[in-house]
C-alpha cells in the first residue's frame, strides 16, 4: 500500500526485510544520491584497485540527537569525521563504507536529506562510498522527550593509501615544537548543546563539522616537518593535548590569548558552564609541527576556507611533570586535563 | 595581561603588605570557585590571601537523602524524573539518577524548570517529577512553573523541593564560627535575586566585610581588591562591584514569586545538617505539587562515606587535599563526595586545574579513541 501523503511516508521495520520494499528502499532513496561505479553493482562488497604504499583503515559509529543541526547533521559527521581520522593519520582517503541502522518510524524525507548530505560531504572529500549495509530495528520505547526523528545510526569505515615518507608519531614530537589549531573551537559541541538546551543566541552556533583531507593535503605539500596529527572531536583540544602530553612524557604550555574562539562561543560555554577546550570539534585538527615551519604551515592553512583562523596556541616543552598548561587570559595559569565522561551543562 | 588586571594585582599585593597578616575569604559561589580556578587567578594571588570555598554550590549541597527520594521516584512506575544536568552523577546512597537512567529508569536531563513542565503536557499518561535544585536562581523559576501548571491545569506535574537559601547558610557557618574569615566575596548570580543589601546582617551582626562581584577575572580581582581595602583600612561595609547586574534590592519580581508560592523552611544540607529556615516548602495552596506527598515517599538519613570530608571542604574548614579520599578513591571519574561531582564544586576544581592534584591524577587517566 502507499501511502496517500508522501510526506508522511516513513521506514517500516519491512523496510529491513530484505524483500521488494528493502530493495526499493536502496534503489530509490540510497543509490541515486550516493551512486558511483563500485557501489552501482549493489554486490556483497566492492573491488577496490591496487592501492600503492602502505594502507590505513578505520572505522567509527555516529549517534547524535538531534540529527541535523546548524552547520551539519549526522551524515555530514560520520563521513567528515572518518575521512578526518584517515588524514590525521596521514593517509589520503579512497573509499568509505556506510552502515546505516534505521529506527521504524524514521521520516523518509529526512533520510532522504540526510544521504544528500552524506552524499555531498563524500564529493567534498573526494571519496567514494563503495559499498554499505541497511537496516531497521524496531522502534524504541520512547524514551523521556525521544521523537521519532531520533532513529538514525551510521557507522562508517574508510581506507586510505599512508602518504610515502609521512610517519605521524608521537615518538617524534620535540621540545620546542609548536601547536597549531586550524581554526576557532567547540562550535560544534555548543551548536549540539544549545539546540538541545533550547538557549539561542545573537549568532547562530554552527557545527564546524568538514572533511580536512584537502586542507592537510596541502600542508604536506609544503614539506613541513609535522610530527603528529589528531582531530579534536570528544574531548575537545584539551582531550588531544592530554593525550600528547601522556604520550610523549613531555609538557605543552598553551596561550588562552591565542587560542581561536567566536564570541558567541565564548559566551554560550560560560552560560553553559563549560570549558571551551573540553567541547567537541568536527572539523579541527591539532597539529604539531617543527617550530622552523610555523609560518608555513600557518599560511597554507589560512589560504583554505577551513584554515583562515589558524593559529599557534602554544609549544611541546620538557618542564616536569609532564603536563599541558594554559596561561590564561588574565595572566595565570591552570593545569589542562581531558574532561571525564560527557560534560554537562550546569545548573545556575 | 590586561593592564587593569596588573593593576588590580598589584593593588591586592600592596594591600596584602599593609594588612601584614594571613587573610582568608570566602567565594560563597560554586560559580566563583570555578571561574577562580579557570582562569588562572589562584595562582596570580599574593601568598598570603587565601581562598577558601563554601557552601554555594546547589549540587554539592544537595542532601543524599534528596538524591535517594529522587532515585526511588525515578524507579516508580510511570514517572519521569526531569533534572538539571549536573544531578546526574550525585552519588546516593545506592547508586546515582545516572545508574538509574542506565537500568531503565525514565529520567530527562533538562535545563529549566519550564521545560519539566513541558515535558509533563508531552506525556499526559505519566506523571513527570522536577528535581528542583538550586539557589535563589533557579527557585523563582520553579515558583514561575508551579503557578503556569495551577494555572493551567497540569496536574501530571510535580516538584521534589531541595531548594536552598545562601544567607542563612553563610549566617550558619559564622555562627559556627569554626573557620575564621575576614570577609565574604559574594556570589553574583544569587545576588542578581536577593539583592546587595541582603548581606548587611553579615556586615552589622559578624562585622565581616561583604563584596559582591561578578565572575570574570578582573571583576573577582576587583572583588578581592576592596575586600582588603575594607581589612585594611578597618571597616566593614556590604559593597557592590557588580551594579550592572546586582541592585541593592534586588529583583522584587523574582522575590514575589519566591513569596507567592514557597514558604521558608528548615531543611537538611549535605554535611551540615539541618539549618532553620534555609530551604523552601511549598505553600498549602500549591502542595498538591510536592511530589514527596503526592507519592507518599518519606526522606531517609544521609550515610555518607566515612572517609569523605565534603562536609568540612563546604565550609572552607579544609581544602580538599587534607582528605584522604581525594585524587585517590575519590577522582571525577567515580567520585564519592558530591564535592567531586559537580562542575562547579570544590574537589573538582582542584582535581582539574591544580597542578599537584594532576600529577596525582595523570597514571590513573588513559586515552579514549578519538
Amino acid at each position: 500500500m502507499t501511502p496517500t501523503n508522501p510526506t508522511d511516508e516513513c521506514v517500516m521495520l519491512s523496510h529491513g526485510g530484505g524483500g521488494e520494499l528493502m530493495s526499493r528502499l536502496i534503489r530509490e532513496h540510497l543509490l541515486p544520491p550516493l551512486r558511483n561505479e563500485r557501489l552501482a553493482p549493489l554486490a556483497d562488497g566492492a573491488v577496490l584497485p591496487r592501492l600503492e604504499g602502505e594502507i590505513v583503515f578505520t572505522t567509527d559509529s555516529y549517534v547524535v540527537t538531534p540529527l541535523e543541526f546548524p552547520g551539519g547533521d549526522i551524515g555530514r559527521l560520520a563521513v567528515a569525521g572518518t575521512v578526518n581520522d584517515l588524514a590525521v593519520m596521514g593517509a589520503e582517503p579512497v573509499a568509505m563504507s556506510l552502515g546505516l541502522i534505521l529506527e521504524e518510524g524514521l521520516p523518509l524525507a529526512l533520510l532522504d536529506r540526510i544521504v544528500a548530505s552524506i552524499a555531498g560531504t563524500a564529493k567534498e572529500a573526494g571519496v567514494e562510498i563503495v559499498t554499505g549495509d541497511t537496516k531497521v530495528i524496531e522502534r524504541r520505547a520512547a524514551g523521556a522527550g525521544a521523537s521519532a526523528s531520533d532513529g538514525l545510526f551510521i557507522n562508517t569505515s574508510g581506507v586510505g593509501c599512508l602518504r610515502p615518507g609521512v610517519s605521524l608519531d608521537l615518538a617524534g614530537v620535540r621540545p620546542g615544537d609548536a601547536v597549531i589549531v586550524n581554526g576557532t573551537i567547540a562550535d560544534h559541541g555548543l551548536a549540539v548543546m544549545s539546540l538541545r538546551s533550547g538557549i539561542e543566541f545573537d549568532t547562530e552556533l554552527r557545527s564546524d563539522a568538514a572533511p580536512l583531507n584537502h586542507l592537510l593535503a596541502r600542508v604536506f605539500e609544503t614539506g613541513a616537518n609535522v610530527r603528529f596529527l589528531r582531530d579534536a572531536t570528544r574531548g575537545g583540544i584539551a582531550g588531544v593535548l592530554a593525550d600528547i602530553s601522556e604520550g610523549t612524557d613531555l609538557s605543552i604550555e598553551v596561550e588562552e590569548r591565542r587560542i581561536p574562539i567566536s564570541p558567541t562561543a565564548r559566551h554560550a560555554s560560560e552560560m553553559l558552564g563549560l570549558d571551551p577546550l573540553t567541547v567537541a570539534n568536527e572539523g579541527k585538527v591539532v597539529c604539531v609541527v617543527a617550530e622552523s615551519d610555523v609560518d608555513t604551515v600557518l599560511s597554507v592553512m589560512r589560504r583554505d576556507p577551513l584554515g583562515k583562523s589558524a593559529a599557534c596556541i602554544g609549544h611541546v616543552t620538557d618542564s616536569e611533570p609532564a603536563l599541558v598548561e594554559l596561561i590564561t587570559s588574565a595572566g595565570g595559569r591552570r593545569i589542562v586535563q581531558r574532561p571525564y565522561g560527557e560534560e554537562l551543562p550546569r545548573i545556575c | 595581561m590586561s593592564e587593569k588586571i596588573e593593576a588590580l594585582r598589584g593593588e591586592l599585593g600592596t594591600l596584602c603588605e599593609r594588612i601584614g597578616r594571613r587573610v582568608q575569604i570566602m567565594e560563597v559561589c560554586g560559580t566563583h570557585t570555578m571561574s577562580i580556578f579557570r582562569t588562572g587567578i589562584r595562582s596570580m594571588l599574593p601568598a598570603n590571601l587565601r581562598l577558601v570555598s563554601g557552601p554555594g554550590c546547589p549540587v554539592c549541597v544537595t542532601a543524599q537523602r534528596h538524591i535517594d527520594a529522587a532515585i526511588r521516584l525515578a524507579a516508580r512506575d510511570g514517572v519521569i524524573m526531569a533534572t538539571y544536568g549536573d544531578m546526574m552523577q550525585v552519588p546516593g546512597r545506592d547508586g546515582s539518577l545516572e545508574k538509574r537512567r542506565a537500568t531503565g529508569a525514565r529520567i530527562q536531563v533538562i535545563n529549566s524548570a519550564r521545560s519539566a513542565l513541558n515535558l509533563a503536557r508531552e506525556n499526559v499518561n505519566r506523571q513527570v517529577v522536577l528535581l528542583a535544585v538550586g539557589f535563589e536562581t533557579t527557585a523563582p523559576a520553579t515558583a514561575a512553573t508551579v503557578l503556569e501548571a495551577e494555572r493551567d491545569g497540569v496536574e501530571n506535574f510535580s516538584v521534589l523541593m531541595c531548594h536552598k537559601l545562601v544567607m542563612p547558610a553563610m549566617l550558619a557557618l559564622l555562627e559556627a564560627g569554626d573557620v575564621p574569615l575576614d570577609g565574604f566575596l559574594c556570589p553574583g548570580h544569587v545576588s542578581v535575586i536577593i539583592g546587595a543589601d541582603a548581606y548587611r546582617p553579615v556586615v552589622e551582626r559578624y562585622g565581616k566585610a561583604c563584596v559582591v562581584a561578578g565572575f570574570e577575572p578582573e571583576q573577582i580581582l576587583a572583588g578581592l581588591v576592596h575586600l582588603l581595602r575594607q581589612i585594611a583600612e578597618q571597616r566593614v561595609a556590604v559593597e557592590n562591584v557588580y551594579p550592572a547586574v546586582v541592585g541593592a534590592q534586588g529583583n522584587l519580581v523574582a522575590l514575589e514569586l519566591l513569596n507567592r508560592v514557597f514558604v521558608p523552611a528548615d531543611t537538611f544540607w549535605r554535611a551540615l545538617g539541618v539549618i532553620p529556615r534555609s530551604g523552601l516548602d511549598l505553600l498549602p495552596a500549591y502542595s498538591r505539587f510536592d511530589a514527596l506527598r503526592r507519592f507518599e515517599i518519606e526522606l531517609g538519613e544521609d550515610e555518607d562515606h566515612p572517609g569523605c570530608r565534603c562536609g568540612e571542604v563546604i565550609q572552607g574548614k579544609v581544602d580538599p587535599d587534607a582528605c584522604a579520599l581525594f585524587a585517590q578513591e575519590c577522582t571525577p571519574l567515580t567520585p564519592i563526595g558530591p564535592c567531586m561531582v559537580s562542575n562547579e564544586g570544590t574537589c573538582a576544581a582542584w582535581y582539574k586545574y591544580n597542578r599537584p592534584a594532576a600529577a596525582t591524577a595523570r597514571s590513573s587517566s588513559r586515552r579514549v579513541k578519538q
